[in-house]
């Protein structure tokens, strides 16, 4: 399971190639994190390790390859990097549950649209197109209806933005830290290019009426999802995404169109968007009131709290990955929030006690995946890794503690407080709570 | 703002048509005019697909329920999920838990942590059951609601739910949220 690979597997692979050389370029300009002086001599540790089977042809230069091919899939060889899915009704409705992005396997910002979590309440509708539309009604001056004809003539914009579920994380919110990879406890995020139409153009051709201060949205789904949404959020950013990473939405992501919200709890980023009802105030339904809701210990519920925390994951190294000698690794991570830009994320070898800022890498935007990067000096001996993200707005990633402590034990929605991945003296990578 | 002429194939400067906004990224805009391709729905369509009901009541439709039809609805069409009487397993219990909330323990279902009665019209009715949504009438969404809100207490034997007093009922946990919308 491990992402990057090993010294060994580089080597066979190239018999020229030495370690050091794929050590982060422009390192000048990074500090380094070490936990000890000894640098050069791990550098000495990574020698030439040439391959007997290099001096032969290999079979692939000695046979034509396969021809092209209608839509291209991942190598047959990445068959392990998966969505890992559970249902919590699999025998009455297999579709109620979710399926995680494998953060631990993947590199960049953009999430692959195949590898994009889902999170669905009766499974993942089989839409005709040509028979979907969609209806803003309500508090407007005209009721409209456009099928995807329609909108697909509107003017577009394009944008990155993560998507993340209000229950991702909650994996963390047990009494004792879950052994599991870090998409199988962040993996209710993603991160894709977007497409579509402004909210705001079309409520406008509707007209919006005196009293409106909300939506309620409605999906075409098995569950006819709803939610509310006030005005003022999809008078702002709010779209009607069509595309996604330049294809048409996935059937998973809310085919043929879906709401997004930028930052805000996935839930309320209504999949297959059927309505949009303009309304005077929130409509509370099932998903804003018995679900989502944050309970505090006083029995007091925070109800929509809808933009989502600022938050970081090392995704390498983390649990599943192996450091198999000293050396130099380069810990790297994503971060994002629901309030803007990421500015910073510190970086932690002690548990906390130090911190290093972690250089990102750009362009970063605002409410998506920002990756950070910074070489780390393994020296074999155990440490607990942290990575601390601020916004542009200056939130702060809360630690375990001080999350907690605002609600109810098991509290396990919203969750964004800093994730502690524990390295072992063998190498081995726990999750750990501190 | 001046009057443009729309001169056929004529490019509109982009300036017109959005609001333009210089960001690190680039010049990305938002275009702020759509080319008015909605059509006007049909009444018949907006009644099918207005069914959203908020704590006001409005939009709840025509017909009734007592607790006594609810208890058939129920066995025939939610039990298997939800168990006997509502004890939950393999899904949610929908009933229990009043007073639970604060205690460190909470258990929330329908009874003890749901704010309004009409979210669980609305709700079932969209939704429920999962193996066969949108097929229950309205008479038995009226129905089922009373039976399971008298399960819980929170109504007597003799309740008729109906567009008029589904909206009157008080839930226990009414006042248990903080509305962090604004925040
Ligand atoms: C085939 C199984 C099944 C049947 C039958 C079924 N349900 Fe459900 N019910 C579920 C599942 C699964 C969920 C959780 C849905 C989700 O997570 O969004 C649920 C959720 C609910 C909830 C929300 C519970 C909460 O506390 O949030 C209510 C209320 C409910 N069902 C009522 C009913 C009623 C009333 C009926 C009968 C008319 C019914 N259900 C029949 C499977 C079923």
């Amino acid at each position: 399971m491990s992402k990057k690979p090993s010294p060994q597997a580089i080597a066979a692979a190239s018999e020229t190639r030495v370690l050091p050389t794929d050590a982060p370029r422009d390192t000048r300009r990074r500090r380094f994190l070490t936990q000890s002086a000894s640098v050069a001599g791990t550098l000495a540790t990574a020698g030439v390790a040439a391959n007997a089977a290099a001096q032969e042809v290999p079979a692939w230069m000695k046979t034509p390859g396969t021809p092209m091919r209608a839509y291209g899939t991942p190598s047959s060889h990445e068959k392990a990097v998966q969505r890992p899915s559970a249902s919590g009704y699999a025998t009455v409705s297999p579709g109620t549950g979710s399926s995680r992005t494998p953060h631990q396997s993947l590199e960049g910002t953009i999430t692959p649209s195949g590898l994009h979590f889902e999170r669905h309440h009766n499974g993942v509708p089989d839409i005709d197109p040509a028979k979907h539309e969609l209806l803003i009604h309500g508090l407007v001056n005209r009721p409209l209806v456009f099928n995807l004809a329609a909108l697909s003539r509107y003017p577009m914009v394009s944008r990155n933005h993560f998507v993340e579920c209000a229950g991702n994380s909650s994996p963390n919110a047990g009494p004792k830290p879950p052994q599991i990879t870090a998409g199988g406890i962040h993996g209710l995020a993603s991160t894709s290019e977007w497409t579509g139409v402004p909210l705001s153009l079309l409520l406008n051709e509707a007209g919006i009426a005196p009293g409106a201060q909300w939506i309620v949205a409605e999906g075409a789904d098995a569950a006819a999802m709803t939610r509310s949404v006030p005005l003022t959020k999809c008078m702002d950013d709010a779209m009607i995404a069509l595309y996604q990473n330049g294809e048409r939405v996935r059937p998973e992501q809310g085919y043929p169109m879906r709401l997004l919200l930028p930052g805000w709890e996935g839930n309320m980023n209504v999949k297959w968007l059927r309505r949009i009802k303009v309304t005077d105030g929130p409509t509370h339904t099932k998903d804003e009131t018995s679900k989502y809701t944050d309970l505090q210990p006083d029995g007091k519920a925070r109800q929509f709290t809808f933009e989502l925390g600022v938050k970081s994951v090392i995704t390498f190294p983390s649990f599943g990955h192996k450091l198999d000698r000293r050396g130099l690794y380069e810990i790297t991570g994503i971060a994002w929030s629901g309030a803007g830009r990421i500015a910073k994320v510190e970086i932690s070898a002690d548990g906390g006690k130090s911190w290093q800022d972690a250089p990102l890498q750009g362009p970063i935007y605002a409410k998506s995946f920002t990756r950070f990067r910074l070489p780390w000096e393994w020296n074999g001996a155990a440490a607990v890794l942290q990575s601390r993200a601020t916004d542009e707005k200056g939130n702060v990633q809360p630690t375990r503690a001080a999350f907690t402590s605002q609600y109810v034990a098991g509290m396990n929605y919203h969750n964004h407080y800093i994730q502690t991945w524990g390295v072992n003296a063998d190498g081995s990578i726990s999750n750990v709570y501190a | 703002m001046f009057m443009h002429k729309k001169i056929a194939g004529s490019l509109i400067a982009a300036a017109l048509v959005a609001a333009c906004a210089s960001t690190p990224e680039g010049t990305v805009t938002t275009p702020s005019r759509g080319p008015s391709l909605g059509a006007t729905p049909s009444a018949a369509m907006l009644a099918a697909m207005d069914t959203s009901i908020p704590p006001s009541g409005a939009g709840l439709p025509a017909g009734s329920g007592t607790v006594a039809q609810g208890a058939k609805v129920y066995d025939a069409k939610c039990q298997t999920c939800h168990g006997p009487k509502g004890a939950g397993k393999p899904a949610d219990p929908l009933v229990g838990g009043i007073g639970s909330i604060a205690s460190g323990k909470p258990m929330r279902t329908v009874g003890s942590y749901w704010p309004y009665a009409t979210t669980f019209f609305d709700y079932v009715r969209r939704a429920m059951p999962t193996n066969a949504p949108q097929t229950l009438s309205n008479d038995e969404v009226y129905a089922v609601t009373a039976y399971v809100l008298n399960l819980n207490g929170i109504v007597p034997e003799s309740a008729v739910m109906n567009a008029q007093t589904l909206p009157q009922v008080k839930m226990p946990n009414r006042d248990g949220f903080i509305d962090y919308s604004r925040n």
